[in-house]
């Protein structure tokens, strides 16, 4: 099943929570949503979910529209909601009962998906616990068995990874993967390497709108522009070789990144300039000591969009 | 209505795990056998063999406990977010407010099948009017079925059970007995109205065992009233404009 969001708009009072979003997650892809607290990614997930009505816009699930078919589509949503709310009263075991019953699991298939949950999500020695008596990372745990119970087609995970050790995020994030493969997986975050690891596409957005939307290598390309090199040449005067870096046909602009160690950033049109500036170092007899390609980080490309 | 039992079932297990339900099984078992038995105008000092003055007694207990069984129902499932976890499961807002609504009732109607042994005292001792008492306990349900309904609407409009409680009461009590007192005072077609308005009224003429399509007519609508505001409240997150 796809998800297609047009033009969902969310007032708060005066303020936007979400401002016209347009979006389309098609089935098996993971798409993470990016952005600073209070940036609408809740409030979006919410909508989905039809905890929410949003104010202006639609959203579709399967070619449905969720306004008139909110019942039939919530069937085939697994919602794990933010900070995690389970009743904490109910031993483990009770409350995924509750949950496979009331997405109506018939009778004699409860018991088989139950103990499929405690094993996907590795709760064995927790399963006859209070909820109450959990970790959090177990609670979190507790939290995707009940979104997963049904096997849903759609999964809402809003920080699913929150509160875990790395171990565990390891594990989630694995399983994420593995069932993004056949679900339509949206996933919240702001812990960055974590959509890097999990998700193909990448949706970030900022103040309620949209500001990218893209694969990690496409976002990459486009807040860099050109790719970059870093280079160092030792034993040559900095002005000098900083002249004859900028005379190269490839190089379209060279900066110092460290002046006494003679590092530059090379920005670059074409692959070629690797060779030509080798070429040049063994022509005026440089050492070269560094040439890497500078890789903006998800984190750069995530405070330059959200920051203004 | 198999979704609504699934909530009410769960609802009912959390009542007796909390021990809420015991609580109050107990409280209301001791205050009423207490007045209605050993201190008071209790059966004894009427000398006669009926449970009026039980009825009586636990009229007012219900209009305190029944508020403290309801304040937690919707309030503490907003306060700590599980509605939303609830309400994106596929059930209508309508399915989880009616199966709170009757786990509610069931706990009301297990407390007063615990005073069935004095019903069974007072067959003992001398001639009782079966009639009369099960009307009696028919209007005693009906009015916490009515209270029950008030006290879930109040948890609806909040998320502090405190708030929930004292709401439920601040309405209940223009029922349970401000209606009748406005009314001593005033004449005409609008006394009757807002007298006809009272609790009061119409429990004590259910209780007496006249059993009058006007007080049915009349609970029924509390009820409805109730339980339809609760939806509205509930409901107004995601209507859309």
């Amino acid at each position: 099943m796809d998800i297609i969001i047009e033009n969902l708009t969310k007032k708060y009072g005066a303020q936007k929570a979400v401002d016209n979003i347009s979006l389309k997650v098609a089935t098996g892809e993971i798409l993470g949503f990016l952005g600073p607290n209070g940036a609408g990614k809740t409030t979006t997930m919410k909508i989905i979910t039809n905890f929410i009505a949003a104010d202006e816009g639609e959203v579709f699930i399967g070619g449905r529209s969720l306004r008139e078919d909110a019942n039939e589509l919530k069937k085939h949503i697994g919602y794990l909601p933010e900070n995690n709310p389970l009743y904490e009263e109910m031993p483990v075991m009770d409350y995924l009962e509750f949950c496979a019953m009331i997405h109506g699991i018939e009778k004699n298939r409860v018991n088989t998906r139950i103990a499929e949950m405690i094993k996907i999500t590795g709760l064995n020695k927790e399963k006859h616990k209070k909820i109450a008596e959990l970790s959090k990372g177990f609670k979190q745990r507790v939290g995707l068995a009940q979104a997963m119970i049904h096997d849903p087609e759609i999964l809402i995970l809003d920080e699913p990874t929150s509160g875990l050790d790395p171990n565990q995020i390891a594990e989630i994030r694995k399983l994420i993967r593995e069932l993004g493969k056949e679900k339509t997986v949206i996933l919240s975050t702001h812990i960055l390497p974590e959509v890097e690891a999990t998700c193909d596409r990448i949706f970030i957005i900022n103040k309620g709108k949209l500001v990218a939307d893209g694969t990690a290598e496409t976002l990459r390309k486009q807040a860099m522009g050109t790719d970059i090199l870093r280079v160092r040449i030792a034993a040559g005067d900095p002005n000098q070789v900083f002249k004859s870096l900028r005379a190269l046909d490839t190089v379209s602009m060279v900066d110092f990144a460290d002046r006494q160690f003679n590092r530059f950033n090379v920005h670059c049109k074409s692959e070629e300039v690797k060779r030509q500036i080798f070429r040049l170092c063994v022509d005026n007899k440089w050492v070269l000591t560094e040439l890497t390609p500078f890789e903006t980080k998800l984190e750069d490309i995530f405070r330059e969009l959200t920051m203004n | 209505m198999n979704t609504i039992w699934i909530i009410a079932r769960r609802e009912l297990n959390s009542f007796f795990d909390s021990l809420i339900a015991f609580i109050m099984i107990i409280l209301f078992l001791g205050f009423s056998g207490f007045f209605t038995w050993i201190s008071g105008s209790d059966i004894f000092l009427i000398g006669q063999a009926s449970l009026r003055s039980f009825f009586g007694i636990a009229y007012w207990t219900l209009f305190f406990f029944i508020p403290a069984i309801t304040m937690r129902l919707l309030a503490e499932e907003k306060k700590s977010g599980t509605i939303e976890m609830l309400l994106t499961k596929p059930v209508t807002d309508r399915q989880v407010i009616l199966g709170k609504y009757l786990a509610t009732l069931i706990l009301i109607a297990v407390a007063l099948l615990f005073t069935l042994p004095y019903f069974i005292t007072i067959a003992k001792i001398g001639n009782i009017d079966a009639g009369g008492t099960i009307c009696g306990y028919f209007a005693l349900f009906l009015i916490s079925a009515a209270y029950a309904s008030i006290g879930l609407f109040a948890s609806s409009i909040t998320g502090n059970q405190i708030v929930a409680f004292l709401t439920a009461l601040f309405i209940g009590i223009f029922f349970h007995f401000l209606f009748q007192m406005i009314s001593f005072g005033m004449k005409g077609l609008f006394g009757q109205i807002i007298n006809s308005l009272s609790m009061t009224v119409h429990f004590e003429s259910l209780s007496r065992g006249v059993l009058d399509s006007k007080d049915l007519i009349y609970f029924g609508s509390v009820i409805f009233l109730g339980l339809f505001f609760t939806e509205v409240s509930l409901s107004k997150r995601n209507a859309y404009n």
